[in-house]
């Protein structure tokens, strides 16, 4: 599904990603883990096409088709779903209009016909029971005031809705609390099939137990440099992230 | 001949024209001398210092219109707000239209400022309010003064509240190559009394047309005025809108004025807190391209403690387009327990589109909570990521954020087809089609 070889990507001179191998096959849980500023968040915002960022060596492989020249809009019509570590505040959308919008514009680009609205509400409906979401939540104004945890909740809903193929869920834990995290995780886990993928990012281990993943990759100075099973995820609780930077140098 | 001398030239055929023992001729008689002392604003006063309106004096206005322009409804209803029921106050090229009007008498007066200039009847209400807060030192408004014929005059005694709400809709043909409009307008909403007035001026065609507008409002103890100002005027239009506002105790009063057309537009909106407990609001949606220009200056003055004042002007440039924000907020010193917010955001989205903003507080009084903001940027583009990351293509993000932007301002509109019209409007304005309402 998604094949990343040898990745390098940056910020003006500053270079972040330095050589970065992945591969996820439909079916699978990625976990990818790192300390701080080692890159994760960049890997992340490279995939869903942040213009911020200059893809210098490498390429990006989305169904056999290479992502490097598409817009962000056409990779999420293509099935990739990015959920923000920090989800930005839209003043004056409402959570419902956008995610209309949303399903729309996206259907309309896989040459679809809009979702008839009686479709609309009951998908809405049935998507933010699962996320535990109320009624009242969808007709704010995105993100507009939300607690760290509703804001988590809202990507996971929006995911939820948008059903991606490859979802990419970059550090959707931190800020929850351990209700909103079982809520947050047992979403994904109700949205998990043999067709899609989801690449998790995340600083602890805590996630893990919830969404458990097939496979574990540790990041460090903008390259993979470790990756095991899920006893990599146990490990690395234990030991810390100095470990892996002693063997990086080694 | 500029046209500075040519009204000068004009001003006595004008007045022989009309009743010289009326007390208004001595007015008439002293705004014209100020007129001539004063002449045109120029960009060397502070407050003119971002809006010139050089080549309008070099144009040829015709100052008094021929008097046959006749329009049939279907040509004017779309500048009508035909979804609701309302009051109507029409003029072509100046004149009242009765075929296109539908005033009343009924309890309240809903009529001609031609008739409450002459007619005994309305004599004393003329003398209490007439040219009482218009400024005699802008040179604009006593222009306008001293050719005071025409325009909207409404009456609501205490208490009363008409049934519906009042259009004024000034027309311009374009049979005149140039025309010039002075409209004038008197509005009195006595104590308990609750009026909605949508004001609208509108070219037919592409000729120039300048309207120079003055507009007075008296609203008493516990009135409510709610006024709405519609500018989305075509290419050859220029207008200075001057209007003043005198609050009595516990009043409320709203102006939203939304400026989407026009080639110059100059609002002069001006509110007097003569009494406590009162309540002004202020807002605006600019939506601008082409080279089109508007300057809006306003003025809260708090005379008295317990006042509240709220501003809230949003503009979005594009093109080669050009706006200018001053707010002035004086506070005087017994003016304590004022709260003053002001805020004034706007977005260019071309590189050659130009936004002036100031705030300018003058406050007195040391009890007082007074805050203001002004903002010029482009669109977020950490928003925009997001947007587009959920598959929403960048014009269409773009759109959507503007939209939503500008959008925040109409909460306050309280006739709901208005703010569905206005919303059209903007999602037109932005070539956005937005299939509800945010």
């Amino acid at each position: 599904m998604l094949k990343i070889k040898n990745l390098h990507a940056g910020v003006e001179s500053k270079k972040i990603l330095k050589g970065i191998n992945l591969e996820v096959k439909p079916g699978e849980v990625h976990a990818i883990m790192g300390p701080n500023g080692s890159g994760k968040s960049t890997l992340a915002s490279v995939i869903a096409g942040k213009e911020d960022f200059e893809v210098t060596r490498g390429s990006i492989v989305f169904e056999g088709e290479e992502l490097d020249e598409l817009a962000p809009e056409e990779r999420a019509h293509k099935g990739i779903f990015l959920s923000f570590q920090y989800p930005v505040e839209i003043p004056g959308v409402s959570v419902t209009n956008f995610m209309k919008t949303s399903i729309n514009e996206t259907r309309k680009a896989q040459g679809q016909k809009e979702m008839p609205a009686n479709q609309m509400l009951k998908l809405i409906r049935e998507k933010s029971q699962l996320l535990e979401i109320d009624r009242k939540f969808l007709s704010r104004s995105l993100n507009e005031g939300f607690s760290g945890g509703e804001k988590k909740r809202n990507e996971i809903f929006q995911m939820a809705m948008l059903e991606p193929k490859l979802a990419i869920l970059d550090e959707t834990d931190s800020g929850l609390d351990i209700d909103a995290l079982r809520v947050v995780a047992n979403g994904v886990n109700k949205l998990r099939s043999e067709s899609n993928a989801f690449v998790v990012i995340t600083h602890y281990q805590r996630l893990l137990d919830y969404i458990v993943p097939d496979f574990v990759h540790v990041i460090h100075d903008g390259k993979i440099v470790k990756s095991g099973t899920k006893e990599l995820a146990l490990e690395l609780e234990e030991k810390g992230y100095d470990w892996i930077k002693q063997e990086a140098v080694l | 001949m500029d046209l500075k001398e040519k009204l000068l030239a004009s001003f006595m055929a004008f007045e022989n024209q009309l009743d010289l023992e009326h007390p208004v001729h001595d007015i008439r008689s002293e705004a014209i001398k100020n007129f001539e002392q004063l002449g045109f604003p120029h960009r060397k006063l502070e407050a003119w210092k971002y809006t010139s309106l050089a080549s309008l004096q070099k144009t040829d206005f015709t100052l008094f219109p021929k008097e046959d322009n006749s329009l049939e409804y279907r040509e004017v209803k779309p500048y009508f707000l035909h979804e609701i029921d309302t009051y109507k106050i029409v003029f072509i090229d100046g004149i009242y239209s009765s075929y296109l009007s539908e005033t009343t008498h009924d309890g309240v007066d809903i009529c001609l400022m031609s008739a409450a200039l002459t007619k005994p009847m309305y004599k004393p209400i003329i003398d209490v309010y007439f040219n009482k807060i218009a400024k005699a030192e802008d040179s604009l408004t006593s222009l306008n003064t001293a050719f005071t014929r025409e325009g909207a005059y409404i009456y609501i005694p205490k208490n009363k509240a008409p049934r519906k709400p009042v259009e004024i809709l000034h027309l311009s043909t374009g049979s005149e190559a140039a025309l010039m409009l002075q409209p004038r307008n008197l509005i009195i909403a006595e104590d308990n009394a609750e009026l909605q007035v949508i004001e609208r001026h509108q070219s037919l065609s592409s000729n120039a047309v300048l309207t120079n507008a003055v507009t007075e409002i008296f609203a008493g103890k516990n009135a409510q005025v709610d006024y709405y100002k519609v500018q989305n005027d075509r290419e050859g239009a220029s207008l200075i809108d001057n209007t003043y506002i005198d609050q009595k105790d516990s009043s409320q009063v709203s102006v939203h004025t939304f400026s989407f057309g026009g080639k110059l537009t100059r609002n002069n909106l001006n509110f007097f807190q003569d009494g406590s407990g009162i309540n002004s609001v202020l807002k605006g949606v600019t939506i601008l391209g082409e080279k089109q220009h508007v300057d809006h200056h306003t003025l809260v003055h708090h005379q008295q403690p317990h006042c509240e004042s709220h501003q809230d002007y949003k503009g979005i440039f594009g093109q080669q387009s050009t706006g200018v924000f001053n707010g002035k907020i004086i506070v005087d010193k017994i003016a304590q327990k004022t709260n003053a917010f002001q805020q004034n955001n706007n977005l260019l989205i071309s590189d050659k589109a130009n936004v002036n903003t100031k705030p300018q507080l003058e406050i007195f009084a040391d009890d007082v909570r007074c805050s203001h903001g002004c903002t010029i940027g482009q669109l977020d583009q950490e928003a925009l990521f997001y947007l587009r990351s959920r598959g929403i293509p960048q014009k269409e993000a773009s759109a959507l954020m503007m939209y939503a932007f500008a959008n925040n301002v109409l909460e306050s509109v309280r006739i709901p087809e208005l703010k569905a019209r206005i919303n059209k409007l903007i999602a037109k304005k932005l070539g956005v089609n937005v299939g509800f309402a945010l």
